[in-house]
Protein backbone atom coordinates (compact mmCIF):
# COMPACT_ATOMS: atom_id res chain seq x y z
CA UNK A 1 0.00 0.00 0.00
CA UNK A 2 1.36 3.28 -1.08
CA UNK A 3 1.46 6.00 1.53
CA UNK A 4 1.36 9.57 0.71
CA UNK A 5 2.49 11.73 4.36
CA UNK A 6 1.86 15.27 4.41
CA UNK A 7 5.10 17.37 5.94
CA UNK A 8 4.03 20.82 7.83
CA UNK A 9 6.39 23.54 6.86
CA UNK A 10 5.91 26.81 9.17
CA UNK A 11 8.27 29.65 8.45
CA UNK A 12 11.99 27.70 7.98
CA UNK A 13 11.00 24.91 9.26
CA UNK A 14 9.05 21.31 9.24
CA UNK A 15 7.57 20.16 12.24
CA UNK A 16 8.92 17.47 13.94
CA UNK A 17 5.48 16.00 14.25
CA UNK A 18 5.98 15.32 10.42
CA UNK A 19 8.76 12.95 10.59
CA UNK A 20 6.86 11.13 13.63
CA UNK A 21 4.01 10.73 10.90
CA UNK A 22 6.65 9.40 8.64
CA UNK A 23 8.35 6.82 10.35
CA UNK A 24 4.80 5.99 11.55
CA UNK A 25 4.18 5.41 7.92
CA UNK A 26 7.49 3.76 7.06
CA UNK A 27 6.45 0.95 9.10
CA UNK A 28 3.19 0.28 7.26
CA UNK A 29 4.37 0.62 4.38
CA UNK A 30 7.28 -2.00 4.76
CA UNK A 31 5.00 -4.42 6.05
CA UNK A 32 2.60 -3.75 2.99
CA UNK A 33 5.23 -3.23 0.31
CA UNK A 34 4.44 -0.31 -0.57
CA UNK A 35 6.11 3.05 -1.34
CA UNK A 36 6.36 6.08 0.78
CA UNK A 37 5.99 9.03 -0.54
CA UNK A 38 5.96 12.51 1.10
CA UNK A 39 4.66 15.81 -0.17
CA UNK A 40 5.44 19.56 0.80
CA UNK A 41 4.01 22.50 -0.13
CA UNK A 42 5.44 26.15 -0.57
CA UNK A 43 8.16 27.87 -1.42
CA UNK A 44 11.75 27.32 -1.45
CA UNK A 45 10.95 24.16 -0.93
CA UNK A 46 14.25 21.98 -2.11
CA UNK A 47 16.19 22.63 1.27
CA UNK A 48 14.07 20.49 3.08
CA UNK A 49 14.55 17.04 1.08
CA UNK A 50 16.96 15.41 2.76
CA UNK A 51 15.13 15.99 6.05
CA UNK A 52 11.86 14.00 4.98
CA UNK A 53 14.65 11.51 3.11
CA UNK A 54 16.35 11.18 6.12
CA UNK A 55 13.07 9.56 7.86
CA UNK A 56 12.84 7.18 5.19
CA UNK A 57 10.76 8.89 2.25
CA UNK A 58 11.21 6.89 -1.24
CA UNK A 59 9.37 9.64 -3.42
CA UNK A 60 9.33 13.66 -2.48
CA UNK A 61 6.10 15.70 -4.11
CA UNK A 62 7.55 19.36 -3.85
CA UNK A 63 4.52 21.47 -4.62
CA UNK A 64 6.68 25.03 -4.95
CA UNK A 65 4.02 27.38 -5.28
CA UNK A 66 3.99 30.99 -4.07
CA UNK A 67 0.22 30.72 -3.71
CA UNK A 68 1.00 27.51 -1.26
CA UNK A 69 2.99 29.34 1.31
CA UNK A 70 1.95 29.54 4.57
CA UNK A 71 -1.17 27.40 5.29
CA UNK A 72 -4.85 27.26 3.61
CA UNK A 73 -7.32 24.83 3.99
CA UNK A 74 -8.22 24.90 0.33
CA UNK A 75 -4.66 25.47 -1.14
CA UNK A 76 -3.30 22.72 0.53
CA UNK A 77 -5.98 20.49 0.25
CA UNK A 78 -6.23 21.13 -3.45
CA UNK A 79 -2.26 19.89 -2.79
CA UNK A 80 -3.04 16.94 -1.80
CA UNK A 81 -5.52 15.61 -3.98
CA UNK A 82 -3.37 16.61 -6.97
CA UNK A 83 -0.78 14.18 -5.18
CA UNK A 84 -3.37 11.66 -4.77
CA UNK A 85 -4.36 11.48 -8.04
CA UNK A 86 -0.85 11.56 -9.81
CA UNK A 87 0.29 8.92 -7.01
CA UNK A 88 -1.03 4.99 -6.52
CA UNK A 89 -1.12 6.36 -2.68
CA UNK A 90 -4.43 4.86 -0.95
CA UNK A 91 -3.53 6.46 2.61
CA UNK A 92 -2.73 9.90 3.50
CA UNK A 93 -1.15 10.65 7.27
CA UNK A 94 -0.30 13.73 8.78
CA UNK A 95 0.08 15.49 12.16
CA UNK A 96 -2.64 16.22 14.03
CA UNK A 97 -1.10 19.59 15.06
CA UNK A 98 -3.64 22.73 14.93
CA UNK A 99 -3.30 22.60 11.02
CA UNK A 100 -3.45 18.66 10.30
CA UNK A 101 -6.80 18.86 12.58
CA UNK A 102 -8.28 21.03 9.70
CA UNK A 103 -6.57 19.43 7.02
CA UNK A 104 -7.38 16.16 7.47
CA UNK A 105 -11.35 16.35 7.88
CA UNK A 106 -10.77 18.73 5.06
CA UNK A 107 -9.25 16.33 2.63
CA UNK A 108 -11.23 13.29 3.66
CA UNK A 109 -14.66 15.18 2.56
CA UNK A 110 -13.62 16.18 -0.44
CA UNK A 111 -12.24 12.23 -1.61
CA UNK A 112 -15.27 10.81 0.33
CA UNK A 113 -12.67 9.18 1.99
CA UNK A 114 -12.76 7.21 5.65
CA UNK A 115 -11.70 9.94 8.39
CA UNK A 116 -9.34 8.47 11.33
CA UNK A 117 -8.22 11.81 13.45
CA UNK A 118 -5.67 12.11 16.36
CA UNK A 119 -4.68 8.49 16.58
CA UNK A 120 -1.93 7.35 19.36
CA UNK A 121 -1.18 3.97 16.99
CA UNK A 122 -1.78 2.72 13.35
CA UNK A 123 -1.84 -0.56 11.77
CA UNK A 124 -2.82 -3.02 9.38
CA UNK A 125 -4.78 -5.82 10.53
CA UNK A 126 -6.51 -8.53 8.17
CA UNK A 127 -6.47 -5.59 5.45
CA UNK A 128 -8.24 -3.06 8.05
CA UNK A 129 -6.66 -0.05 8.97
CA UNK A 130 -7.07 0.11 12.09
CA UNK A 131 -6.16 2.67 14.79
CA UNK A 132 -6.85 4.07 18.85
CA UNK A 133 -7.35 7.19 19.32
CA UNK A 134 -8.13 8.84 22.77
CA UNK A 135 -11.89 10.34 23.29
CA UNK A 136 -13.54 12.29 25.99
CA UNK A 137 -10.20 14.09 26.71
CA UNK A 138 -8.54 10.70 27.08
CA UNK A 139 -10.41 9.62 29.74
CA UNK A 140 -11.65 6.59 26.97
CA UNK A 141 -9.76 4.89 23.80
CA UNK A 142 -11.21 4.05 20.83
CA UNK A 143 -10.68 1.93 18.40
CA UNK A 144 -11.59 2.16 14.93
CA UNK A 145 -11.20 0.30 11.98
CA UNK A 146 -11.77 1.00 8.20
CA UNK A 147 -11.53 -0.80 4.93
CA UNK A 148 -12.77 1.89 2.29
CA UNK A 149 -10.17 3.52 0.33
CA UNK A 150 -9.29 6.02 0.18
CA UNK A 151 -8.40 6.85 4.17
CA UNK A 152 -7.10 9.65 6.07
CA UNK A 153 -5.48 9.98 9.42
CA UNK A 154 -3.99 12.11 11.61
CA UNK A 155 -1.21 11.15 14.26
CA UNK A 156 -1.15 13.19 17.61
CA UNK A 157 1.99 14.25 18.10
CA UNK A 158 3.99 12.78 20.84
CA UNK A 159 2.76 9.53 20.61
CA UNK A 160 4.99 8.34 18.02
CA UNK A 161 9.05 9.05 17.64
CA UNK A 162 10.55 10.01 14.92
CA UNK A 163 13.40 7.60 13.75
CA UNK A 164 16.59 8.21 11.22
CA UNK A 165 16.71 5.65 8.47
CA UNK A 166 20.47 5.39 7.09
CA UNK A 167 21.11 5.01 3.16
CA UNK A 168 17.62 6.12 1.98
CA UNK A 169 17.42 7.88 -1.50
CA UNK A 170 14.53 9.36 -2.19
CA UNK A 171 13.73 10.52 -5.87
CA UNK A 172 12.23 14.11 -6.07
CA UNK A 173 9.31 15.64 -8.39
CA UNK A 174 7.59 18.25 -8.78
CA UNK A 175 3.48 18.76 -8.28
CA UNK A 176 1.95 20.97 -10.39
CA UNK A 177 -1.59 22.07 -7.87
CA UNK A 178 -4.34 24.17 -9.50
CA UNK A 179 -5.49 26.38 -6.93
CA UNK A 180 -8.28 28.57 -6.32
CA UNK A 181 -7.69 29.91 -3.10
CA UNK A 182 -10.42 31.93 -1.45
CA UNK A 183 -9.42 31.47 2.18
CA UNK A 184 -6.52 34.45 1.43
CA UNK A 185 -3.71 34.05 4.50
CA UNK A 186 -3.11 38.06 5.07
CA UNK A 187 -0.67 37.81 8.30
CA UNK A 188 1.04 35.31 9.85
CA UNK A 189 2.49 35.94 13.49
CA UNK A 190 5.48 34.25 14.99
CA UNK A 191 5.42 34.53 18.85
CA UNK A 192 8.77 36.25 19.97
CA UNK A 193 11.43 34.50 20.13
CA UNK A 194 10.39 31.28 18.97
CA UNK A 195 8.95 30.35 22.22
CA UNK A 196 8.00 26.33 22.23
CA UNK A 197 4.73 25.24 22.19
CA UNK A 198 3.79 23.34 25.13
CA UNK A 199 2.60 20.68 22.21
CA UNK A 200 5.94 20.10 21.10
CA UNK A 201 8.16 20.28 24.21
CA UNK A 202 9.79 17.32 26.05
CA UNK A 203 9.80 18.89 29.54
CA UNK A 204 7.03 21.28 30.78
CA UNK A 205 6.54 23.15 34.00
CA UNK A 206 2.84 23.77 34.52
CA UNK A 207 1.56 26.27 37.29
CA UNK A 208 -1.98 26.55 38.60
CA UNK A 209 -4.16 29.04 41.25
CA UNK A 210 -1.02 27.56 44.23
CA UNK A 211 1.27 30.10 42.60
CA UNK A 212 -0.70 32.89 43.69
CA UNK A 213 0.22 35.62 41.67
CA UNK A 214 0.88 36.32 37.97
CA UNK A 215 4.57 37.62 39.09
CA UNK A 216 5.30 34.27 40.52
CA UNK A 217 5.38 32.26 37.54
CA UNK A 218 9.05 33.74 36.70
CA UNK A 219 9.90 31.02 38.91
CA UNK A 220 8.21 28.91 36.15
CA UNK A 221 9.43 30.41 33.76
CA UNK A 222 12.86 30.01 35.21
CA UNK A 223 12.86 26.75 35.71
CA UNK A 224 11.33 25.97 32.11
CA UNK A 225 14.18 27.73 30.64
CA UNK A 226 17.12 26.03 32.78
CA UNK A 227 15.20 22.38 31.54
CA UNK A 228 14.81 24.41 27.52
CA UNK A 229 11.05 22.99 28.32
CA UNK A 230 7.79 24.98 27.86
CA UNK A 231 5.42 26.56 30.28
CA UNK A 232 2.42 25.42 30.66
CA UNK A 233 -1.11 26.44 32.86
CA UNK A 234 -3.70 25.04 34.39
CA UNK A 235 -7.34 26.82 33.35
CA UNK A 236 -8.08 29.05 36.56
CA UNK A 237 -4.87 30.84 36.24
CA UNK A 238 -4.87 31.49 32.36
CA UNK A 239 -9.00 32.50 33.35
CA UNK A 240 -7.47 34.96 35.57
CA UNK A 241 -5.58 36.00 32.47
CA UNK A 242 -1.88 35.40 34.71
CA UNK A 243 -1.20 33.22 31.77
CA UNK A 244 -2.38 33.28 28.20
CA UNK A 245 -4.80 30.50 26.59
CA UNK A 246 -1.85 29.16 24.44
CA UNK A 247 -0.14 27.73 27.61
CA UNK A 248 -3.57 25.85 28.83
CA UNK A 249 -3.54 22.16 29.45
CA UNK A 250 -6.70 20.21 29.83
CA UNK A 251 -9.50 19.43 28.09
CA UNK A 252 -10.37 23.20 26.83
CA UNK A 253 -6.92 23.27 26.29
CA UNK A 254 -4.40 21.88 24.83
CA UNK A 255 -3.70 17.88 25.10
CA UNK A 256 0.14 17.22 26.09
CA UNK A 257 2.37 14.29 26.08
CA UNK A 258 5.75 15.19 27.29
CA UNK A 259 8.87 13.31 28.96
CA UNK A 260 8.69 15.31 31.83
CA UNK A 261 5.51 17.22 33.32
CA UNK A 262 6.05 19.11 36.45
CA UNK A 263 2.43 20.58 37.85
CA UNK A 264 3.12 22.71 40.80
CA UNK A 265 0.23 24.48 42.49
CA UNK A 266 -2.12 22.41 40.62
CA UNK A 267 -4.78 20.51 42.22
CA UNK A 268 -5.56 18.29 39.72
CA UNK A 269 -9.29 18.53 38.37
CA UNK A 270 -10.30 15.93 36.22
CA UNK A 271 -10.10 18.15 32.92
CA UNK A 272 -6.52 19.05 33.57
CA UNK A 273 -5.68 15.24 34.47
CA UNK A 274 -7.07 14.74 30.78
CA UNK A 275 -4.38 17.31 29.36
CA UNK A 276 -1.54 15.97 30.83
CA UNK A 277 -2.21 12.18 31.63
CA UNK A 278 0.17 10.94 28.64
CA UNK A 279 3.09 12.17 30.03
CA UNK A 280 5.78 10.12 30.28
CA UNK A 281 7.22 11.13 33.91
CA UNK A 282 4.79 13.43 36.14
CA UNK A 283 6.27 15.42 38.80
CA UNK A 284 3.63 17.35 41.45
CA UNK A 285 4.78 19.68 43.72
CA UNK A 286 1.40 21.07 46.09
CA UNK A 287 0.95 22.23 49.46
CA UNK A 288 -1.96 20.14 50.26
CA UNK A 289 -1.28 16.35 50.35
CA UNK A 290 -5.06 15.02 49.50
CA UNK A 291 -4.50 17.59 46.47
CA UNK A 292 -5.87 14.74 43.66
CA UNK A 293 -2.84 15.68 41.18
CA UNK A 294 -0.71 13.51 43.36
CA UNK A 295 -2.55 9.90 41.98
CA UNK A 296 -1.35 11.12 38.99
CA UNK A 297 2.23 12.08 40.04
CA UNK A 298 5.23 9.37 39.70
CA UNK A 299 7.21 12.06 42.25
CA UNK A 300 5.35 14.16 44.65
CA UNK A 301 6.66 17.11 46.98
CA UNK A 302 4.31 18.40 49.65
CA UNK A 303 5.12 21.95 50.05
CA UNK A 304 4.23 25.36 49.49
CA UNK A 305 5.99 26.12 45.73
CA UNK A 306 7.11 29.29 46.71
CA UNK A 307 9.93 27.22 48.53
CA UNK A 308 10.16 24.33 46.32
CA UNK A 309 11.09 26.20 43.13
CA UNK A 310 13.99 28.54 44.44
CA UNK A 311 15.77 25.52 45.92
CA UNK A 312 14.85 23.87 42.14
CA UNK A 313 16.39 26.13 40.39
CA UNK A 314 19.36 26.16 42.82
CA UNK A 315 19.11 22.53 42.18
CA UNK A 316 19.55 22.37 38.43
CA UNK A 317 21.68 25.21 38.11
CA UNK B 1 -27.14 38.54 8.01
CA UNK B 2 -28.71 35.10 8.10
CA UNK B 3 -26.39 33.09 10.59
CA UNK B 4 -26.40 29.36 11.41
CA UNK B 5 -25.15 27.30 13.78
CA UNK B 6 -23.93 23.54 14.45
CA UNK B 7 -24.97 22.48 18.25
CA UNK B 8 -24.10 18.96 20.21
CA UNK B 9 -25.26 17.59 23.26
CA UNK B 10 -22.00 15.95 24.81
CA UNK B 11 -21.41 14.72 28.51
CA UNK B 12 -20.58 17.73 30.96
CA UNK B 13 -17.18 17.83 31.52
CA UNK B 14 -16.92 16.70 34.98
CA UNK B 15 -18.82 13.50 34.18
CA UNK B 16 -16.66 10.51 35.16
CA UNK B 17 -16.91 8.35 31.99
CA UNK B 18 -18.39 4.90 32.36
CA UNK B 19 -17.85 2.22 29.64
CA UNK B 20 -20.72 0.70 28.58
CA UNK B 21 -21.24 -3.15 28.21
CA UNK B 22 -21.02 -3.59 24.56
CA UNK B 23 -17.36 -1.82 24.73
CA UNK B 24 -18.39 0.50 21.68
CA UNK B 25 -20.21 2.97 23.59
CA UNK B 26 -20.20 4.86 27.17
CA UNK B 27 -22.69 4.05 29.75
CA UNK B 28 -24.79 6.98 29.88
CA UNK B 29 -27.00 7.02 32.71
CA UNK B 30 -25.93 9.16 35.47
CA UNK B 31 -24.39 11.47 32.98
CA UNK B 32 -25.16 14.83 32.78
CA UNK B 33 -25.31 16.51 29.18
CA UNK B 34 -24.91 19.66 28.31
CA UNK B 35 -24.54 22.16 25.04
CA UNK B 36 -20.56 20.91 23.72
CA UNK B 37 -18.56 24.25 25.42
CA UNK B 38 -16.94 25.10 22.14
CA UNK B 39 -20.76 25.54 20.79
CA UNK B 40 -21.56 27.91 23.87
CA UNK B 41 -18.93 30.00 22.00
CA UNK B 42 -20.08 29.46 18.50
CA UNK B 43 -23.42 30.39 19.17
CA UNK B 44 -22.74 33.39 21.07
CA UNK B 45 -20.63 34.89 18.51
CA UNK B 46 -23.80 33.96 16.05
CA UNK B 47 -25.92 36.44 18.80
CA UNK B 48 -22.96 38.91 18.74
CA UNK B 49 -22.91 39.12 14.57
CA UNK B 50 -26.43 39.72 14.90
CA UNK B 51 -26.55 42.25 16.88
CA UNK B 52 -24.28 43.97 14.66
CA UNK B 53 -25.41 43.18 11.50
CA UNK B 54 -29.57 41.86 12.09
CA UNK B 55 -30.69 38.98 10.76
CA UNK B 56 -31.58 35.64 12.20
CA UNK B 57 -29.35 32.66 14.13
CA UNK B 58 -30.96 28.97 13.83
CA UNK B 59 -29.37 26.25 15.45
CA UNK B 60 -29.07 22.87 13.92
CA UNK B 61 -27.94 19.69 15.82
CA UNK B 62 -28.23 16.58 14.43
CA UNK B 63 -28.92 13.12 17.29
CA UNK B 64 -31.69 11.53 18.62
CA UNK B 65 -34.34 13.02 20.93
CA UNK B 66 -31.89 14.15 23.49
CA UNK B 67 -30.39 16.41 20.99
CA UNK B 68 -33.49 18.75 21.53
CA UNK B 69 -31.75 19.82 24.49
CA UNK B 70 -28.65 21.61 23.06
CA UNK B 71 -31.33 22.90 20.46
CA UNK B 72 -33.14 24.41 23.88
CA UNK B 73 -29.73 26.14 25.44
CA UNK B 74 -29.07 28.04 22.43
CA UNK B 75 -32.68 29.08 22.19
CA UNK B 76 -32.27 30.42 25.68
CA UNK B 77 -28.94 32.08 25.16
CA UNK B 78 -30.78 33.96 22.14
CA UNK B 79 -30.65 32.13 19.10
CA UNK B 80 -34.29 32.67 16.70
CA UNK B 81 -35.17 29.33 14.78
CA UNK B 82 -34.11 25.74 16.03
CA UNK B 83 -33.26 22.76 13.69
CA UNK B 84 -33.62 19.02 14.81
CA UNK B 85 -31.68 16.20 12.28
CA UNK B 86 -32.97 13.15 13.40
CA UNK B 87 -30.22 10.68 13.28
CA UNK B 88 -30.92 7.66 11.56
CA UNK B 89 -28.33 5.76 13.25
CA UNK B 90 -25.29 4.00 11.95
CA UNK B 91 -23.70 7.23 11.29
CA UNK B 92 -19.98 8.04 11.42
CA UNK B 93 -18.59 11.74 10.76
CA UNK B 94 -18.54 11.53 7.37
CA UNK B 95 -21.97 10.53 7.36
CA UNK B 96 -23.25 13.35 9.93
CA UNK B 97 -21.19 16.11 7.99
CA UNK B 98 -22.86 15.17 4.46
CA UNK B 99 -26.52 15.55 6.89
CA UNK B 100 -25.53 18.52 8.16
CA UNK B 101 -24.29 20.13 5.31
CA UNK B 102 -27.51 18.88 2.85
CA UNK B 103 -29.71 20.73 5.72
CA UNK B 104 -27.48 23.98 5.54
CA UNK B 105 -27.26 24.23 1.80
CA UNK B 106 -30.25 25.70 0.38
CA UNK B 107 -31.25 27.95 2.86
CA UNK B 108 -28.55 30.69 1.99
CA UNK B 109 -27.29 30.93 5.21
CA UNK B 110 -24.23 34.13 4.97
CA UNK B 111 -22.53 32.76 7.71
CA UNK B 112 -21.70 29.33 9.37
CA UNK B 113 -20.42 29.10 12.83
CA UNK B 114 -19.57 25.66 14.61
CA UNK B 115 -17.68 24.51 17.57
CA UNK B 116 -13.96 23.98 17.10
CA UNK B 117 -14.60 19.96 18.53
CA UNK B 118 -17.05 18.20 20.46
CA UNK B 119 -15.64 17.22 23.62
CA UNK B 120 -16.76 13.87 23.47
CA UNK B 121 -15.32 12.05 20.27
CA UNK B 122 -12.52 14.69 20.48
CA UNK B 123 -12.85 14.56 16.52
CA UNK B 124 -12.53 18.63 15.30
CA UNK B 125 -13.87 17.41 12.21
CA UNK B 126 -17.28 18.52 11.30
CA UNK B 127 -16.67 21.99 10.93
CA UNK B 128 -14.38 21.91 8.42
CA UNK B 129 -15.96 18.44 6.67
CA UNK B 130 -19.49 20.50 6.16
CA UNK B 131 -18.07 23.90 4.75
CA UNK B 132 -15.79 21.34 2.20
CA UNK B 133 -18.67 19.64 1.37
CA UNK B 134 -20.51 22.81 0.59
CA UNK B 135 -17.92 24.39 -1.58
CA UNK B 136 -17.64 27.28 0.66
CA UNK B 137 -14.26 29.00 2.40
CA UNK B 138 -14.14 28.06 6.06
CA UNK B 139 -11.69 29.04 9.24
CA UNK B 140 -11.15 26.78 11.80
CA UNK B 141 -10.37 27.12 15.82
CA UNK B 142 -10.87 30.80 15.22
CA UNK B 143 -9.91 33.09 18.51
CA UNK B 144 -10.93 36.42 16.44
CA UNK B 145 -13.42 37.49 14.01
CA UNK B 146 -14.57 40.56 11.66
CA UNK B 147 -17.61 40.11 9.46
CA UNK B 148 -18.10 42.95 7.13
CA UNK B 149 -20.53 43.13 4.13
CA UNK B 150 -19.71 40.26 1.83
CA UNK B 151 -16.43 39.12 3.29
CA UNK B 152 -14.48 38.40 6.79
CA UNK B 153 -11.15 38.55 8.52
CA UNK B 154 -10.57 35.57 11.20
CA UNK B 155 -7.62 34.91 12.93
CA UNK B 156 -6.52 31.20 14.46
CA UNK B 157 -3.91 29.96 16.78
CA UNK B 158 -1.31 27.62 15.58
CA UNK B 159 1.16 26.30 17.73
CA UNK B 160 4.06 29.22 18.37
CA UNK B 161 2.01 31.46 16.36
CA UNK B 162 -1.09 33.28 15.24
CA UNK B 163 -1.84 33.28 11.56
CA UNK B 164 -4.99 35.68 10.08
CA UNK B 165 -7.32 34.68 6.97
CA UNK B 166 -9.86 36.89 5.27
CA UNK B 167 -12.41 35.27 3.17
CA UNK B 168 -15.98 35.96 1.06
CA UNK B 169 -18.82 34.84 2.72
CA UNK B 170 -21.05 32.83 2.89
CA UNK B 171 -18.27 31.21 5.26
CA UNK B 172 -17.93 28.51 8.04
CA UNK B 173 -15.80 29.52 11.09
CA UNK B 174 -15.23 27.29 14.16
CA UNK B 175 -15.34 28.59 17.37
CA UNK B 176 -12.10 28.33 19.72
CA UNK B 177 -11.94 29.48 23.08
CA UNK B 178 -10.94 33.03 23.69
CA UNK B 179 -13.81 34.06 20.47
CA UNK B 180 -15.74 35.37 23.06
CA UNK B 181 -17.32 35.20 26.78
CA UNK B 182 -20.73 33.09 26.35
CA UNK B 183 -23.74 34.47 28.07
CA UNK B 184 -26.04 32.99 30.40
CA UNK B 185 -29.40 32.17 29.22
CA UNK B 186 -31.62 34.82 31.13
CA UNK B 187 -35.05 33.47 32.94
CA UNK B 188 -37.17 35.07 30.54
CA UNK B 189 -34.79 33.11 27.21
CA UNK B 190 -35.04 30.22 29.28
CA UNK B 191 -38.80 30.14 29.34
CA UNK B 192 -39.28 31.48 25.59
CA UNK B 193 -37.21 28.39 24.77
CA UNK B 194 -39.13 26.14 26.32
CA UNK B 195 -42.40 27.18 24.30
CA UNK B 196 -40.31 27.61 20.86
CA UNK B 197 -41.08 24.91 18.12
CA UNK B 198 -38.33 22.97 17.17
CA UNK B 199 -38.27 21.99 13.39
CA UNK B 200 -37.94 18.58 12.89
CA UNK B 201 -35.72 16.96 9.94
CA UNK B 202 -35.62 13.19 9.28
CA UNK B 203 -31.25 12.80 8.33
CA UNK B 204 -30.51 10.36 5.78
CA UNK B 205 -29.24 6.67 6.51
CA UNK B 206 -25.53 7.12 4.76
CA UNK B 207 -23.85 3.68 5.44
CA UNK B 208 -20.37 4.08 7.51
CA UNK B 209 -17.18 3.73 6.39
CA UNK B 210 -15.53 3.55 9.84
CA UNK B 211 -16.26 0.85 12.79
CA UNK B 212 -15.94 1.70 16.37
CA UNK B 213 -14.04 -2.03 17.35
CA UNK B 214 -13.57 -1.27 20.94
CA UNK B 215 -14.30 1.88 23.58
CA UNK B 216 -12.03 0.64 26.88
CA UNK B 217 -10.15 2.82 29.68
CA UNK B 218 -6.65 4.50 28.93
CA UNK B 219 -3.68 2.26 31.21
CA UNK B 220 -3.79 3.01 34.68
CA UNK B 221 -0.94 4.82 36.16
CA UNK B 222 1.41 3.33 38.70
CA UNK B 223 0.50 4.85 41.88
CA UNK B 224 3.71 7.27 42.49
CA UNK B 225 5.55 8.22 45.78
CA UNK B 226 5.74 11.50 47.95
CA UNK B 227 9.38 12.50 48.07
CA UNK B 228 9.65 14.15 50.76
CA UNK B 229 8.14 17.86 52.17
CA UNK B 230 9.03 20.78 51.66
CA UNK B 231 12.53 22.51 49.95
CA UNK B 232 14.36 19.91 51.90
CA UNK B 233 13.06 17.10 49.24
CA UNK B 234 14.55 18.77 46.12
CA UNK B 235 17.67 17.11 46.19
CA UNK B 236 15.86 14.01 46.28
CA UNK B 237 13.45 14.67 43.79
CA UNK B 238 16.37 15.88 41.29
CA UNK B 239 18.48 12.65 41.92
CA UNK B 240 15.59 10.49 41.19
CA UNK B 241 14.61 12.37 37.79
CA UNK B 242 18.34 11.75 37.34
CA UNK B 243 18.88 8.42 37.73
CA UNK B 244 15.35 6.55 38.40
CA UNK B 245 13.23 7.66 35.72
CA UNK B 246 15.79 9.29 33.83
CA UNK B 247 14.57 12.10 32.15
CA UNK B 248 17.07 14.96 33.48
Amino acid sequence: MDILVYLEKRGNNLRTAGFEAVTAARKLADVSGGKLIALLAGSNLEGFTADAEKYGADQILLAEDQALEGYTPDGHRAAIVAAMEKTSAKLVLMAATALGRDLAPTVAANLNAALLPDCISIEVIEGRLTVTRPVYAGRAIMTLATNSWPAVVSLRPKAFTAVVRDGGKAEIAKLDVQTDIKTKLIETRFEAGGKLDVTEADIIVAGGRGMKSNENFKLIEDISSLLNGAVGASRPVVDSEWRPHSEQIGQTGKVVGPTLYFAVGISGAIQHLAGMRSSKVVVAINKDPDAPIFKSADYGIVGDAMEVLPALIEALK
Amino acid sequence: MNIAVLVKLVPDTEASIKIGSDHKYINTSDVNFVLNPYDEYAVEEALLQKTKHGGEVTVISLGGDEAVKSLRTSLAMGADVAIHVKNPGGLDMFGIAKNLANVLKDKGYDLIFAGKQAVDDDCSAIGSMVAELMGIPHVSTVTKLNVEDSKLTAEREFEGGFEVYELPLPALITAQKGLNEPRYASLKGIMMAKKKQIEEIEGEAIPAVTEVLDLNYPPIRPPGKIVGEGAEAVPELVRLLKEEAKVL
